[in-house]
C-alpha cells in the first residue's frame, strides 16, 4: 500500500496541532475530521490558559481568536433558596501578557485549521475514520467507509470517546465513574450588555463556578464564562453519578434547575439561546489513560484522557496542544530515522514527561477521588450558607454573639469525624 | 424552555438510518433505565405499548453519555456517518 507520512484523525486542538507542526516540519499529513468543518463537533467549557502553550505554537498562539481576557474569577456556592458569592481579581490580569482567555471551539479550531492549511496540511472534512489498518502488527493507515489511507504514523486525537484507541487495544472500554458529561448553553447578549453587566472592561471576561446544590449533591458543578457577545453556561456532572443518585432528576432537568436558579439567571436575563450542546470529559486523571502509543500510532488529547478537573481550575485544551505538537515532534523524529516501530514512538511518552502534560497528570493523580466526596457537594456549601445566614440574620430575640453562632453551625455541619477524613484525603490533592 | 425546544436551535444534518442501536433483549431486562436519566437530549424512552426502549436519534448531541452509562451493553453506538450529525456553531 501507497503510504503517505502521517494521518492525523479529529479536528480538535490536539488533531490540528499536531497537523500544523508535522507540516511545518515539511512533513506530508492529511487530518481526516467528521464534522463539516474542525470545531463543528467540538465543545469546550471554556477557557485556554495561555502560558503552558506559548512554547508549543510559537508565534501564533497570540493571533488566536480569543474571546475576553479573564480577569475575575466568580465562585457561587448555593444552598437550596440561598447563595454564598465571592469574587477575587486582580489588577496584573488586566495588563498583558493575559493568562487566560474565554473562547468558543468552532472559531478558536477554524482558526487553527487555517494556520495548519497555511503551513500545507491537507485538512478533509466530513470524513469519519472507521477503522485502523494494520501491517506486520503495526498500525499503517486508516479505512473510512470503503477508502483506505496507507500512512507510516496515525495520530489518534479523535477525542474523549476516542473509539480508535480502544480498537488499537490501548484502552479499556468507558466506565460511567471515570467520565462526567458536561451540558452547555451559548446565550447572545450585546457586547456592551455584557460588559456592563459583569463590570468588565472592553476584551476583559469573567470566569464563573458554581457549586453545591445545583448537582443536588452529585459529583460536579456548574461554570460561565463571558464570551464577546455570547455567554457560555453550563453543567458538569459526573456520568455514575447521574447513573445512582439521580433519582426523579435527568440531566435536561438538572440543566433547567441551574440555569432557573437566580443566581445563575441573572446572568444570562435577555439573552437569547443559540446553541444546546453536550460533551464528556474524562475525570479519572493519569489512573485510566490509555496506552499513549504503539507501533505506527500516537494519541493525543482527549483521546489520551489528558484532562484535570482540580474543582476551581479544568484543564484540558493545554494538554491537546501540547500533546499534539509533541506527538507530532515525536513523529518527526521516528520519520527521519525510518524507525515506526513501538519501541521508537515510545519517546513520546518520554517528552511528555519532560513537559507540563504527564507531571501535571501525576501531580492530581488522586483528584477525583478526593473531590468525588458527597460532603463536598452537600454538606459544605450548606454549612457556608447557613453560617452566613445566621450571621446576616437580626431576628426579635437577643442576638447570639458572632463565635457562637459559627461554632453552633460549625458543630452541627463540620466538626466531626467526617470533615477530618475529608481533610485528610484533600492532603492529597 | 422545553429540551426538544433547544435542539431545535442546533444546526443537525440527520441521516436516513440510526447512529445508535438498542438491544431490545437486553433492555427487556433493564430495571434501572439509566438511558433517560443521563441523556442530554432526553431521547430515550419507553414505549408501555410495545414494552420497547425508544430512542429518537435524531436530535443527538454525540456526547456519548448514554453508551458509557448502559454498563449492560444494549447501547451500540457510532458517531452519525461524516455529512452527519450536529454541527456546533459556537462549540
Amino acid at each position: 500500500m501507497d503510504k503517505i507520512d502521517a494521518i492525523v484523525v479529529g479536528g480538535g486542538l490536539a488533531g490540528l496541532s499536531a497537523a500544523y507542526r508535522l507540516a511545518d516540519a515539511g512533513r506530508q499529513v492529511i487530518l481526516l475530521e467528521r464534522g463539516d468543518a474542525p470545531g463543528s463537533k467540538n465543545v469546550t467549557g471554556g477557557r485556554v490558559y495561555v502560558d503552558p502553550i506559548r512554547p508549543y505554537l510559537p508565534g501564533i498562539i497570540d493571533s488566536a481568536p480569543f474571546e475576553r481576557h479573564v480577569v475575575r474569577e466568580m465562585i457561587t456556592v448555593l444552598d437550596e433558596g440561598s447563595a454564598l458569592q465571592f469574587e477575587y481579581g486582580n489588577e496584573r490580569w488586566k495588563k498583558e501578557p493575559f493568562m487566560s482567555h474565554t473562547v468558543l471551539r468552532a472559531k478558536l479550531d477554524g482558526w487553527l485549521a487555517e494556520q495548519a492549511t497555511a503551513k500545507g496540511a491537507f485538512i478533509i472534512p466530513r470524513k469519519k475514520v472507521d477503522e485502523l489498518l494494520y501491517e506486520d502488527g503495526q498500525v499503517a493507515g486508516i479505512r473510512s467507509g470503503t477508502e483506505e489511507i496507507g500512512a507510516h504514523v496515525v495520530i489518534a486525537a479523535d477525542g474523549a470517546l476516542s473509539f480508535l484507541t480502544q480498537k488499537a487495544g490501548l484502552r479499556q472500554p468507558h466506565r460511567p465513574e471515570n467520565l462526567a458529561v458536561a451540558v452547555k448553553e451559548i446565550y447572545q447578549l450585546d457586547e456592551k450588555t455584557i460588559e456592563e453587566r459583569f463590570g468588565l472592561g472592553p476584551d476583559e471576561g469573567l470566569a464563573g463556578l458554581f457549586m453545591g446544590s445545583v448537582t443536588r449533591g452529585m459529583f460536579g458543578g456548574g461554570f460561565l464564562y463571558t464570551n464577546r457577545d455570547t455567554l457560555s453556561v453550563g453543567l458538569v456532572v459526573g456520568i455514575d453519578s447521574l447513573i445512582h443518585g439521580a433519582g426523579d432528576i435527568d440531566a435536561p432537568g438538572l440543566m433547567e434547575g441551574f440555569t432557573g436558579r437566580p443566581e445563575v439567571e441573572r446572568w444570562i436575563r435577555g439573552g437569547e439561546l443559540r446553541e444546546y450542546s453536550a460533551h464528556v470529559i474524562s475525570e479519572a486523571g493519569i489512573g485510566a489513560a490509555p496506552k499513549l502509543y504503539r507501533g505506527g500510532m500516537l494519541v493525543a488529547g482527549d483521546a489520551a484522557g489528558f484532562a484535570l478537573n482540580l474543582g476551581l481550575t479544568v484543564r484540558g485544551m493545554e494538554f491537546a496542544i501540547a500533546s499534539g505538537v509533541m506527538a507530532a515532534d515525536t513523529a518527526v523524529l521516528a520519520l527521519n530515522e525510518n524507525d515506526l516501530s513501538e519501541n521508537s514512538l515510545s519517546r513520546y511518552e518520554k517528552r511528555l514527561r519532560e513537559s507540563f502534560v504527564l507531571p501535571d497528570m501525576e501531580t492530581f493523580r488522586h483528584s477525583r477521588e478526593v473531590l468525588d466526596r458527597r460532603r463536598f457537594f452537600t454538606v459544605y456549601p450548606r454549612f457556608m450558607c447557613e453560617l452566613f445566614d445566621e450571621l446576616f440574620t437580626v431576628g426579635d430575640r437577643p442576638k447570639e454573639g458572632l463565635y457562637k453562632t459559627a461554632k453552633r453551625v460549625a458543630k452541627k455541619y463540620v466538626l466531626n469525624m467526617e470533615t477530618l477524613k475529608d481533610l485528610l484525603a484533600a492532603r492529597r490533592l | 424552555m422545553k429540551v426538544e425546544e433547544k435542539l431545535a436551535l442546533n444546526a443537525i444534518k440527520n441521516d436516513t438510518k440510526s447512529h445508535i442501536l438498542l438491544d431490545q433483549s437486553i433492555c427487556a431486562a433493564c430495571k434501572e433505565r439509566m438511558c433517560i436519566a443521563v441523556c442530554p437530549a432526553h431521547l430515550y424512552s419507553f414505549n408501555e405499548e410495545t414494552g420497547e426502549m425508544v430512542v429518537e436519534y435524531a436530535g443527538c448531541l454525540e456526547c456519548g453519555t448514554c453508551m458509557i452509562a448502559c454498563i449492560y451493553g444494549s447501547i451500540t453506538w457510532d458517531y452519525p456517518g461524516g455529512e452527519f450529525g450536529v454541527q456546533y456553531r459556537y462549540g
